[in-house]
């Protein structure tokens, strides 16, 4: 028996079965995983329609993010703990251009003259939407803050602590002591109660065979759609798509061919930012504000990103879809209050690995 | 550039890892049409000298030239631009790229004439023409290799620096690939390569040096190197 097992080490024959058999049983694992996750998805829309609908919704948003963080996972090398609280600092700003409100005294917010919310008609609801074209402003601005700010970390704290060879531990405390920076700057600013960028009436749609959908989740899922659909043909069909890709599988040789490693990382940080930035705000526009948020979004954004398969931005928005219906699905059978949300989530995430350890959409060698 | 101007010249090159150094005052000279090759027992330090031409690793002492240019100290996407390309031993390839893909970055600082380099490299190694859309992580090690050889050729360099092409490959795929590096040779590149099959790779070199413990031990054409008692004893296993 031993002599076989010797022999089968050193014939290149048998290592080639042991190869061919090992990809067919990743391969069922694969098929057998997806035909789960379809079922799952086919059982939910037709038992569970109004918690599927909100779970694509959140989803998302979840999605959106999630494929931020695989950017910036992949080129910067960065475990970006301070994703979170990046993406309510974006809705924060986008707030603050709207209302020009900030934390005042105990009488209530001392709000700044100028702000997008005054011009005429900012406020007036497009359509059935909770909101008028100063939030689109708003949203646009709160982005385009957020992106330089997440340019300056990088190379205050980041690139500085890579130089120095710092492993990817040291690297995700340090984002975690960026996150906790840009909690406490959003609670000393806009105070710890919660807030909203409109307070009117949220109108819904009634679409056929569908529960009643509120106006402003179109606009979010469209958005983000519009937003994965843009990044994906941007990182599939372009130049520096595919150098971003390329610095992600191997920075060394990516110096060797000539890319401005340097540059594909800004560039990063710049479309990772803007996807996270607008997924902030629409989460904002979905539910409220609140400094603590950023903390609690981070685990079903790791979650998506990990499902998908780190690396796959692709992956990294469908994951962020399951991690969404599985949620919401989850409390709407009925076994699990809402707090347990992401109890179940983890454990999904945990079967998963196990059967798939690449995720859905990673790469194997 | 004479005609007599070498493609590169390292001149007394130190070079090593933190601050050990691996290599010390060597020295390699490769003409505009040559191959050469370096051989040495493990730990020679033969692939550190290319690293260090490189600009993968700091060159504490001596000076290196490309075409007459001093290039010493540059980086590596700096060097790239001068003509000179980098085929590492192991991750030559973006496995989750697509062989086009993957040529296509080879060829990312060209400002035209992608599209002409492509067809000329694929015709230059046709296995590649036939899944021009084929992750490179799903292909085979020899295809690999090759494939890492054509990303390198898309900036049509001076000279191609080669860490050990026929690492991990079958005999038959050895073959393959040093007769494609006869070949760009003949089309008009110089090739300098660090080879454990020394005799194979001298074989096909006009020229090679043999490096020991970080040093300059021989140097010669390829046929008095592999008529040399020393080196076939101590290298060549005879």
């Amino acid at each position: 028996m031993a002599r076989a097992a010797a022999d089968s080490l050193t014939d290149p024959g048998a290592l080639t079965g042991r190869l061919r058999a090992r990809r067919v049983q990743q391969l069922i694992g694969a098929w057998a995983l997806w035909l789960l996750i379809i079922a799952f998805a086919a059982w939910a829309a037709f038992t569970h329609t109004p918690q599927f609908v909100v779970g694509l919704i959140v989803g998302s948003l979840y999605g959106l993010s999630a494929v931020g963080l695989t950017l910036i996972y992949g080129v910067a090398r960065v475990s970006h703990f301070a994703h979170g609280d990046t993406m309510m600092m974006a809705a924060y700003l986008a707030f603050f251009v709207l209302t020009g409100a900030v934390v005042g005294s105990r009488a209530g917010d001392v709000v700044l003259p100028l702000h997008v919310g005054a011009l005429p008609g900012a406020m007036e609801a497009i359509w059935r939407f909770s909101f008028g074209y100063g939030l689109v402003i708003a949203i646009i601005i709160g982005a385009a803050v957020v992106v330089p700010l997440l340019l300056v970390i990088d190379r205050v704290v980041y690139q500085p602590l890579h130089r120095r060879g710092a492993g990817t531990a040291l690297l995700a405390v340090a984002s975690l002591g960026v996150a906790i920076s840009m909690r406490g700057t959003m609670l000393f600013i806009w105070g710890a109660d919660n807030r909203r960028y409109s307070g009117g009436i949220r109108e819904t749609v009634n679409l056929p065979g569908l529960p009643p959908i509120v106006a402003d989740q179109f606009f979010i899922v469209l958005a983000a759609l519009l937003l994965v659909v843009t990044t994906y043909f941007q990182l599939y069909h372009t130049r520096l798509g595919t150098a971003m890709r390329a610095t992600a599988d191997n920075p060394s040789l990516a110096r060797a061919s000539g890319i401005d490693v340097a540059a594909t990382r800004r560039w990063t940080w710049i479309i990772g930012g803007t996807l996270t930035a607008a997924a902030g705000c629409l989460l904002a526009l979905q539910s409220q504000l609140s400094p603590e948020l950023g903390f609690v979004l981070l685990l079903p954004i790791f979650a998506a990103a990990i499902l998908g398969g780190v690396g796959s931005p692709h992956g990294a928005f469908i994951g962020g879809l399951f991690v969404g219906v599985v949620g919401e699905v989850a409390v709407g059978v009925g076994i699990i209050s809402p707090g347990y949300k992401l109890a179940v989530v983890f454990v999904v995430l945990v079967a998963v690995i196990l059967l798939r350890p690449q995720g859905l959409f990673g790469a194997r060698e | 550039m004479t005609e007599a101007t070498p493609a590169l010249v390292a001149e007394g090159i130190t070079s090593g890892y933190g601050e050990v150094p691996i290599v010390q005052d060597v020295s390699i000279h490769v003409g505009q049409d040559e191959i050469v090759t370096i051989i040495g027992p493990n730990g020679a330090g033969k692939s550190t000298v290319l690293k260090a031409l490189f600009g993968f690793l700091p060159v504490w002492k001596g000076h290196i030239s490309l075409a007459g240019d001093d290039v010493t100290g540059l980086a590596p996407e700096l060097l790239v631009c001068r003509g000179i390309a980098f085929v590492p031993q192991t991750d030559n390839v973006f496995p989750n790229l697509t062989i086009r893909e993957n040529l296509t970055m080879g060829g990312i600082t060209r400002a035209d004439g992608v599209e002409e380099r492509i067809t000329w490299v694929l015709d230059l190694f046709p296995v590649l023409a036939e899944r021009p859309r084929e992750r490179a992580g799903r292909l085979s090690g020899g295809q690999r290799q090759t494939l890492a050889i054509a990303r390198a050729l898309m900036l049509e360099p001076r000279i191609l620096l080669l860490d050990e092409p026929s690492a991990s490959l079958s005999p038959k795929m050895v073959e393959t690939v040093l007769a494609s590096v006869v070949e760009i040779n003949r089309r008009g590149t110089a090739v300098l390569m660090v080879e454990q099959r020394a005799r194979q790779a001298l074989a096909i070199s006009d020229r090679g040096y043999v490096l020991a413990s970080g040093r300059n031990r021989l140097e010669g054409s390829a046929s008095d190197l592999l008529a040399s008692d020393e080196v076939r004893r101590l290298y060549l296993g005879e």
